[in-house]
């Protein structure tokens, strides 16, 4: 179906990347009364949640808003009576809210086929009625889109309730299908909803437009008991009427990461789809999902269909989005089955997400099982309850407030209008967990395999065939020693560093698995990656084979599966599996062959053939597909095990039977971790890699692995490693379970042609085509025969590979050792003719291929003398060194990047690790260490105000080029005590980078965080640093309505740090794709004018910066070339410590050898610059700001004829998308931040005496949740002042009474303290260094604190120092990367103090699962007299143990005083007052790492004090 | 890799050597491998890195860091096999490749290079001990055909690659011995002739036929090689010698290097050489002209033979003792090198251009010598222009002077000539990128293609010849 709204997919834009995120919530009255007060006070809500959403180039087009209500009878009666339409009661009529075309001709025919089939449906038709609107008050974009919006009504008189909705439905999806048939309207003709239940108001307008637009809203008599309403944020604005939600059930602010594979599986089980509720009907509601729905739409289409099929709303919630219930989450037996009983029904639709719920009868909310969206929400004692993203969004007397909570990850809320009270998630999951018997129904029904999954054993060699089979399946030294044998060895993934400089697998000439021709997806800002080792808990390689049963009935053979712990088969379990011999369960093994010699026909019709045997092997009955390239017959020769995984999984779905059938490979090929990713991520059930198994076993036997492994040891750690990485390329996605994992296809194809794309690969992206079924049958072959030829001499030597370390024979690197000797030699002696020389090795690639670009030429034009060119000193201001932390780079390395940059008015990137604050004074030379760009990364390591302020840029590090979606980990050993100190942190003390920064889970998330720097510091640009892959475009669209001022986009290949070998070379895409792709969409969008675009990643000659400014770019950055010419030889040592030139190293000695100076990479840039400046002349281009955007000066080079690279096309690279009048190519404009009318604009007036002379103020005022960020720019004020230092205590006092909202206090200088009286949102004392935070509730609040939720998500991120006094209970991962803020705080969520690294933590309650993961540092106190707490702390990183120590007893007691007196908490009363009796209720949770470096330390300290006393 | 910190942790140790004065009385080897765990310690030097610039400045590729984290790890046989993948004959580049490998080793940019020559022959002496050197024939043989001329270290690699690909090879040399320079120019005290014997005695035994005593062109035709095999291979090296060409030349006394370096070599092996045609540097002054490596052999035979003073004059300045500015690491660099042989006793002097020489009764006697002074290098020539010092002549006593100031290519008469192939601008033989010669079906290796130069790259020569000629013959 044609898409009508989106702009038409061009260049590399795509509709389907489109992201959306927002604020959600729902009102009630609990008793079901229904009232107009309702509609009036969600409308207030949807204002409040205002800043929650976006608006677009036109500023007025919001990106969609709306509402749900019950059936508003009255309101209808009294319309209809107008109408002369005769309603029948209450509950006897339909509304259908429609949005037709404009057009009057198609408008009818809508209306008459909606008419003729009522009456085929055997409804009555009513009537319609005109919804009247007020179009004026809606955005320029919306008004042009904007639809005919009627409604209409029907009635059905024999029908029960429910009956009659699934009619209405039934009916909803025939008009649907029927006017698309004949009249092909696309996006012009929805339907928002149709039932004698609920009514839907949306549309494409901003929240305050809502009641302004629909005059309907306005009326008194329209009443509701509910309501749910929705601000929606799009990464675009291309606008859409029909994606405003709420829909139909369900109102979603989130992700889904698994939309492919879910739409996929919903696809398969269609055929299956039976039920008497349904009969006959369930034809014509097929198919469940409207392709071209958003996900949030698709997940609406998947719970409607269950809604109706019979399931209770929330338990059909509760198995689309299921809590975490793995073995090492606290569950109990009965709901841990009643989840694994759904899980065999249903893979989750995996991603963050908060979704309110509504059928008229209940309405509930759920949160996902990470908890990754806020969830607030207030119960008032006259029974009323609001739960929106934000607490504060409506005005409710403190008075009145009976109960204040939040969702945690995976809970349920129900309001019940007929039991007419509020359910909880216990009370709720109780009751569908023992609906059934599903605990019994999977323990009766799972097939049982005898010793399935037991230990592994060592397996036989055929020692004579080895080194063939393992050439023919292209096995080289280097997979064998930098892949297989650490694996074996550590039980982990490899680690390298440098990037990747080899060709793109089409562009090179070895024989390349069809594998590398993939590219990891992973999760950028719209949602966050997930941290597989630390919140493991939430994580799962579980999963099923068998026939998946019908997911409308429920009966106890749904059960009937094989449960498999984790997808990798050893030979004992596949043989296990296969003999397995039961009645209703057997199994076929296909060969994965065909013809030696044969072409891409012959491989073809392999691959159909494959297809056609699996099919009809399942219609026979065949419940397990085995598909082997073990012992292939003679004359055939293998096929991919990737293709031939996802033909037959594409083909299955397509028959409908892919749900009747595992999928089992046993393979030869696949070895590493992307290997087996990209085989589940494309439907394979489970991986049997026998060959990998062999060689791992040959290896032990062979004595090659270190520390002498067992081979039964090195198997295991294999399989360990493989699981491990498995887990970690699934959370960079956002995915947290394999079943969802499996066939979500998170990859794009980077080098493969349309035809097989389409066929075998259906729905992937492969934006510049590439090589077809041709070549990879000649790949293959070509790869077989020199196995055949390599095998003839008397050698079990396989080839070199060359792919990680550079061999003359093996792949091809860009950084060869001549490029870099010359560069070195080019610069330090600023030779130009040898620089001459480099650049020609870098960018003549005529003959031999490394990258896109190299495969560009520019178009002859008419060229100017090159005296007209802008000159060198202007260009070169262009210029970045990219983000290289101090600590992964020597101090001496990191400084000259910074003097070099500085002296050329360019700029340095002080990298993720904080920056000495005596860099930000000029030396007397005139020269400054000092980063003009500050970085600001997950792991927010020394981000004070201070840092912040002396900054030009400062940036937000979303993902990196070598490993995005991935944390980090700089070990102890290597936290010598400047790194410890300019990071805020211990020496010694292990620093953990999060994969996501946990303050920005979703797109809004961003927008919040941009503004709070801005806020810090508004002279700063803010910049958003992104990497290259399939959809970054609309990413950066998001971004820039985010307001960010530039956009950096990172290449694939670059990076200089330390990262897992797969993940350098497996994900992300190279920086043409993702830079021509950001232009596009953002010209498209018309956001271009607004925000720069940087492009980085293995930048290295003039002509790579020419291009990548023709394809968008204005800004350049580089990193792998300035350390090259800072003596860098490419040792890709770098996480080894033991960098010989002094570069990524802290070792003293090793930092003596570096011999970098500013001169050089001046000369450098210089160069850079002069060389760009020749190809300017060329052009006849005399600015580079002309340059920016002209893709059309670029062309393919014609003369490249290497066999794989025929197929590329760059036809969508090289696109120059239509521009809309007023668009612009490049940065014209800057953002507006709105940050005029923050409040601390009065707060700094009230404090100018403070400010300017140090003298004490207090401030009063009130505050709401639309105060942003408070504290924050007043804070920029100070440091910028006096620096770290900041105020003596207490000088700014500011008493706040109200609900904050987010980011309250955050980066508070010291000397301000912050009294909060009523309750705060998310990110409270974000970045806090120094000040003071006081969080109580209203004076006037009955409630007790200790078991409300007063505070949101995610407080004291990255805090510094500081104290925060919180009465009361907060939300999940609090004191998340603490460094050093000493808190009170009487309850938090799950992950409490996840990372942290310093300061102190008391809570005098309960605490969520999952408590200290990762925290490396400081010390928690636990009040836990119930012992809970020995169950929910994740004890890998510390130590719990009684309070006996003095010292800890009195900082303890001290803490609790202070906060006592602060907020006057009665627990804090009440412990105090029976302190002896309370004190051994206390747990000090210690991190053992930290308690070995104290130990250390008071021994050193003691040694001084020993050397002291000897000296007096 | 087995130790990161190696190279950290340990010095660079090269192999021992007998005193000066004990070596100087024999002609046999001086040097004394490491033990097994120095050896090791010194392997854990390497740092195996991403970006091997050993590996790229060794003209054959050699697999250094792979091999010395074998060696490292204690596995010697697959850093064996590891080394024979790109080195036909390690035992020879171990004890006589002036190492380009250790001149771009990393670690030699802040450090000492790692001992990569010494742990090369360590592992190929530890194979041969081990018996792991056996002969392979080839199991099938394809039925063609190669001749080899000349069995220095290109043809013999050429012939070994050959051989192993299943064609019937057959060398031809003219002297008595197999080797070439190896066995008959380089002197015993650098490479036994026992080590060449032994890699002989393994290639004979693998299938390949070698004809001593045999000249292409004038014992046999090329005509004849052409017809009766199915490519033939030229690698007859760059035999001819520079001359000096000043009046005096003509008096006994002056010899070119080869000759001397030839004659003691096969009186070592017991060939008996008429006293009055003996070349003897005992008791007389001996003045070596050219600082190369072949001047260096001229230096240890004199010593060895019991000369009276040796001096060594060169034409060009002495090199300096670090890198210049424009011979940056990692290449080859031109720094003084103190060799085995100027231990054992010499005198350098450079800048001199020999003017004449003078005798008595037709013998020499006196060297008539200037001093040389070097201008600015031309940037694009690279030559720097040169002028005799003003009063700077003299004389020195000589009795023995022997000519190692390089060579011209290939004799052009015979072989080269009977061919009629083409020579390119230097004289040496010119070839496609296949190696074969303007002649259909002939090829060329080595120096005689490629002129003087390093034994590396005449193997590596051999092993690309090869390459070209299976090409050339399977299809």
């Amino acid at each position: 179906m044609k898409k009508f709204n989106f702009p038409l997919n061009q260049g590399l834009y795509d509709s389907a990347f489109e992201h959306d995120s927002c604020g959600v919530g729902f009102l009630v009255n609990i008793d079901g009364r229904k009232s107009h007060d309702i509609i009036v006070r969600s409308i207030k809500v949807l204002e409040n949640l205002l800043h929650r959403g976006a608006t677009g180039g036109d500023a007025k087009t919001g990106d969609g808003a709306g509402i749900l209500i019950q059936i508003p009878d009255d309101f209808f009666q009294k319309e209809c009576q107008a109408l002369k339409i005769t309603l029948p009661e209450q509950g006897s009529y339909g509304v259908a809210m429609m949005f037709l075309p404009q057009a009057n001709d198609l408008r009818n025919i809508c209306q008459e086929i909606t008419e003729e089939i009522a009456a085929q449906e055997g409804l009555k038709f009513l009537g319609w009625r005109a919804v009247p609107v007020e179009s004026s008050t809606l955005g320029e974009k919306a008004r042009e889109e904007q639809p005919f919006i009627v409604q209409c009504f029907v009635s059905c008189e024999n029908l029960g309730p429910e009956a009659f909705e699934r009619k209405l439905y039934v009916l909803r999806k025939e008009i649907e299908h029927k006017v698309q048939e004949r009249l092909s309207l696309g996006d012009q003709f929805y339907i928002p909803s149709f039932s004698h239940q609920t009514i839907i108001y949306k549309g494409l307008m901003m929240a305050t437009q809502v009641s302004a637009f629909y005059r309907d809203l306005e009326d008194p008599l329209l009443a509701s008991a509910l309501a749910v309403v929705h601000q929606r944020y799009s990464t675009n604005t291309f606008p859409s009427w029909k994606l405003a939600q709420p829909f139909r059930y369900l109102a979603h602010n989130g992700e889904i990461n698994t939309l492919r594979g879910n739409l996929n599986e919903m696809q398969s089980r269609e055929k299956l789809l039976s039920s008497d509720l349904f009969g006959e009907d369930i034809k014509k509601i097929l198919p469940i999902i409207d392709p071209n729905g958003s996900d949030s739409a698709c997940l609406d289409n998947a719970l409607e269909l269950l809604a109706n099929g019979g399931r209770d709303l929330p338990h059909a919630m509760m198995m689309m989005i299921p809590q975490a219930w793995g073995v090492k989450y606290p569950v109990g037996p009965d709901l841990r089955k009643f989840f694994e009983y759904h899980a065999g029904l249903m893979e989750p639709w995996d991603g963050p997400a908060a979704v309110a719920f509504s059928n008229g009868h209940v309405v509930g909310a759920l949160s996902d099982r990470n908890g990754l969206r806020p969830c607030r929400y207030t119960i008032t004692k006259d029974g009323f309850m609001v739960l929106a993203s934000e607490t504060g969004v409506l005005d409710i007397d403190p008075k009145n407030v009976a109960e204040k909570g939040s969702l945690r990850p995976g809970e349920i809320i129900l309001v019940d209008l007929e039991k007419k009270r509020v359910l909880k998630d216990t009370e709720i999951k109780t009751f569908y967990s023992r609906r059934q018997p599903y605990r019994r129904w999977v323990q009766e029904n799972k097939i049982e395999l005898h010793g399935f999954f037991n230990d592994v054993v060592s397996l036989p060699v055929d020692k004579s065939t080895l080194a063939l089979r393992q050439r023919i399946f292209g096995y080289t030294r280097e997979d064998l020693k930098l892949i297989l044998a650490p694996m074996a060895v550590k039980g982990s993934e490899p680690i390298g560093s440098m990037g990747c400089d080899t060709p793109l697998a089409v562009l090179s000439e070895k024989p390349q698995l069809l594998y590398s021709y993939f590219k990891q997806l992973f999760a950028q800002i719209t949602n966050p990656a997930i941290d597989p080792i630390r919140e493991e808990l939430v994580m799962s390689l579980m999963t099923f084979m068998g026939k998946f049963g019908n997911i409308l009935t429920e009966v106890p053979q749904n059960a009937r599966l094989i449960k498999l712990m984790h997808p990798i088969l050893s030979n004992e379990d596949l043989e296990r599996v296969s003999s397995l011999k039961l009645k209703d369960f057997w199994t076929t093994t296909l060969q994965m062959g065909f013809l030696r010699q044969g072409n891409g026909e012959d491989l073809g019709e392999a691959l159909d053939k494959l297809r056609r045997v699996a099919a009809t092997a399942v219609r026979n009955g065949c419940s397990l597909l085995i598909l082997s390239d073990r012992n292939l017959p003679d004359g055939l020769i293998p096929i991919s095990t990737l293709l031939v995984v996802s033909a037959i999984h594409q083909h299955l779905i397509n028959e409908g039977l892919r749900s009747q059938v595992g999928l089992v490979v046993e393979t030869a090929e696949a070895r590493e971790v992307h290997h087996v990713a990209l085989l589940l991520g494309y439907g394979a059930t489970a991986i049997n890699p026998y060959l990998a198994f062999e060689t791992v076993v040959d290896m032990a036997q062979r004595k090659m692995l270190e520390k002498g492994v067992s081979t039964t040891k090195a198997l295991e750690n294999y399989i360990h490693a493989l699981c491990k990485g498995l887990l970690k390329i699934m959370s960079k996605m956002g995915i947290s379970t394999l079943r969802s994992y499996r066939g979500a296809q998170v990859f794009e194809a980077v080098g493969l042609s349309r035809d097989i794309v389409e066929k075998y690969f259906t729905g992937t992206v492969s934006s510049i085509e590439g090589i077809g079924l041709d070549e990879v049958a000649k790949e293959a072959n070509l790869r077989y025969e020199q196995a055949l030829e390599d095998s003839r001499v008397d050698s079990d030597a396989l080839a070199n590979g060359g792919q990680y370390a550079f061999r003359r024979d093996g792949e091809r690197h860009l950084w060869t050792p001549e490029a870099i000797y010359k560069l070195q030699t080019a610069t330090r002696n600023n030779d130009t003719k040898l620089y001459k020389e480099y650049a020609q090795l870098i960018n003549d690639q005529t003959k031999k291929q490394s990258t896109l670009r190299g495969l560009f030429k520019f178009k002859k034009t008419k060229a100017i003398s090159i005296e007209e060119v802008e000159p060198v000193s202007s260009i070169v201001k262009r210029f970045v060194t990219s983000a290289m932390s101090f600590g992964s780079i020597s101090r001496e390395a990191h400084e000259t990047l910074a003097i070099a940059m500085n002296r050329m008015n360019a700029r340095s990137n002080s990298g993720e690790g904080g920056e000495d604050p005596a860099r930000y004074k000029p030396l007397p030379n005139g020269d400054s260490k000092c980063s003009e760009v500050k970085q600001v990364a997950s792991g927010r390591f020394g981000v004070t105000a201070e840092y912040l302020v002396n900054a030009k840029e400062l940036q937000i590090k979303i993902a990196q080029g070598a490993k995005p979606g991935e944390g980090g980990q700089l070990p102890g050993h290597k936290v010598n005590e400047e790194i410890a100190r300019v990071r805020y942190s211990t020496p010694g003390v292990t620093l953990i980078s999060p994969p996501p920064h946990h303050d920005i889970y979703s797109i809004e998330d961003i927008k919040q965080l941009i503004f709070d720097l801005k806020n810090v510091n508004p002279k700063a640009r803010v910049s958003v640093k992104l990497v290259s892959e399939a959809g970054v475009g609309t990413i950066a669209a998001g971004v820039a309505k985010a307001h960010a001022d530039m956009v950096l986009i990172s290449g694939h290949d670059g990076g200089t740090g330390a990262s897992p070998l797969s993940s350098i070379k497996y994900a992300g895409a190279p920086w043409e794709l993702g830079l021509a792709e950001t232009q596009q969409t953002l010209v498209l969008n018309n956001l271009r004018s607004r925000i720069r675009i940087q492009a980085d990643s293995q930048m290295k000659t003039g002509r790579d910066v020419v291009i990548a400014s023709l394809l968008g770019a204005e800004e350049f950055g580089f990193a792998t070339a300035p350390l090259v010419v800072c003596g860098c030889v490419m040792m890709r040592n770098c996480h080894m410590n033991t960098c010989s030139v002094g570069i990524a190293t802290q070792d003293p000695q090793l930092r003596k050898n570096f011999s970098g100076k500013p001169e050089y990479l001046v000369n450098f840039f210089s160069m850079i610059a002069e060389e760009v400046r020749e190809y300017m002349a060329q052009l006849g281009v005399k600015t580079m700001d002309e340059l920016v955007g002209r893709s059309d000066l670029l062309e393919v080079n014609e003369a490249i004829d290497f066999w794989k690279a025929k197929g590329l096309d760059f036809s969508r690279i090289l696109t120059q998308v239509v521009q809309k009048e007023n668009s612009d190519v490049r940065c014209r404009e800057a953002q507006d931040h709105g940050i005029e009318k923050v409040l601390d604009k009065k707060l700094i007036e009230l404090a100018r005496e403070a400010l300017e002379k140090k003298e004490p103020v207090f401030i009063e005022m009130p505050i709401f949740n639309t105060n942003l960020t408070t504290g924050a720019m007043l804070s920029g004020e100070i440091a910028r002042r006096y620096g770290q230092e900041g105020l003596p205590e207490d000088t700014i006092v500011c008493h706040f009474q109200g609900a904050a909202g987010q980011s309250f206090g955050a980066f508070l200088s010291k000397g301000i303290k912050f009294i909060l009286e009523g309750e705060s949102n998310d990110y409270l004392g974000k970045g806090l260094c120094g000040g003071k935070i006081v969080v109580k509730p209203y004076k006037k609040s009955t409630y007790n604190p200790g078991e409300n939720a007063i505070c949101g998500n995610v407080l004291l991120y990255g805090a510094t120092s500081g104290e925060a006094y919180i009465h009361g209970c907060v939300g999940e991962r609090f004191a998340i990367r603490n460094s050093g803020v000493y808190v009170v705080v009487e309850g938090v969520g799950d992950h409490g103090c996840e990372y942290m690294t310093e300061g102190r933590v008391v809570i005098l309650g309960e605490t969520g699962v999952n408590f200290a993961a990762g925290m490396s540092g400081g010390i928690a106190y636990i009040y836990d007299p119930d012992n809970k707490l020995d169950g929910r702390c994740n004890l890998d990183m510390v130590d719990l143990e009684l309070v006996r120590d003095v010292k800890d007893i009195v900082e303890l007691k001290n803490m609790i005083e202070k906060h006592f007196s602060y907020t006057q908490s009665q627990k804090a009363k009440d412990i105090l007052d029976n302190w002896d009796q309370a004190l051994p209720s206390f747990v000090k949770v210690f991190p053992m790492e930290y308690r070995r470096v104290l130990g250390k330390m008071m021994k050193e300290d003691e040694a001084i004090e020993r050397e002291e006393k000897v000296f007096k | 890799m087995g130790d990161i910190t190696g190279f950290l942790k340990y010095k660079r140790e090269d192999f021992s050597k007998d005193s000066v004065e004990m070596r100087k009385q024999h002609w046999r080897e001086f040097i004394h491998p490491l033990p097994v765990e120095d050896l090791r310690q010194q392997a854990a030097r390497c740092m195996d890195c991403g970006t091997p610039f050993c590996h790229w400045g060794c003209p054959l590729a050699n697999l250094v860091p792979d091999w010395n984290d074998l060696v490292y790890r204690g596995r010697w046989k697959e850093a064996y096999e590891r080394l024979i993948e790109t080195n036909n004959f390690p035992e020879i580049t171990g004890r006589i490749c002036p190492a380009p490998c250790e001149y771009s080793c990393v670690l030699g940019i802040t450090k000492d290079a790692v001992t990569i020559r010494n742990i090369e022959l360590s592992i190929i002496e530890k194979a041969f001990e081990e018996g792991w050197v056996k002969p392979k024939p080839p199991v099938k043989r394809t039925g063609k055909s190669v001749a080899v001329i000349g069995s220095g270290p290109a043809g013999l690699a050429c012939a070994d690659q050959l051989n192993k690909a299943g064609h019937s090879v057959t060398v031809f040399e003219k002297s008595e011995s197999i080797g070439g320079i190896l066995s008959l120019g380089i002197p015993d005290f650098k490479l036994e002739k026992k080590i060449i014997e032994r890699r002989v005695n393994i290639l004979k035994e693998e299938g390949i036929v070698f004809k001593t005593r045999c000249r292409i062109g004038v014992d046999i035709s090329i005509r004849y090689v052409q017809k009766e095999f199915d490519a033939s291979v030229l690698a007859g090296g760059a035999e001819d010698a520079r001359d000096l060409k000043v009046s005096g030349r003509e008096l006994q006394g002056v010899y070119q290097a080869m000759d001397y370096l030839r004659q003691q070599n096969r009186i070592n092996v017991g060939v008996r050489v008429k006293p009055k045609e003996q070349i003897t540097a005992k008791d007389k002054n001996v003045i070596v002209l050219g600082g190369g490596d072949t001047g260096a052999d001229c230096i240890g035979t004199a010593n060895r033979q019991g000369a009276k003073s040796v001096k060594q004059f060169e034409i060009l300045p002495r090199p300096p003792l670090t890198r210049a500015v424009d011979n940056p690491w990692p290449e080859w660099a031109f720094i003084y090198k103190e060799g085995s042989s100027h231990e054992e006793g010499v005198d350098q002097d450079y800048c001199i251009l020999t003017k004449s020489l003078g005798g008595e009764k037709k013998k020499l006697k006196k060297l008539h010598g200037v001093r040389l002074e070097y201008g600015f290098k031309d940037p694009v020539t690279s030559r720097a222009s040169m002028k005799e010092v003003p009063g700077s002549k003299f004389e020195v006593d000589c009795d023995l002077l022997i000519l190692a100031m390089g060579f011209m290519g290939p004799f052009k008469k015979g072989l080269v000539d009977n061919l009629n192939i083409q020579l390119d601008e230097r004289g040496n033989v010119r070839t496609d990128e296949k190696y074969m010669t303007s002649a259909n079906g002939v090829f060329a290796a080595g120096d005689m293609r490629r002129g003087q130069s390093l034994i590396v790259w005449a193997i590596h020569e051999g092993r690309s010849a090869a390459e070209g000629v299976n090409e050339y013959l399977v299809k």
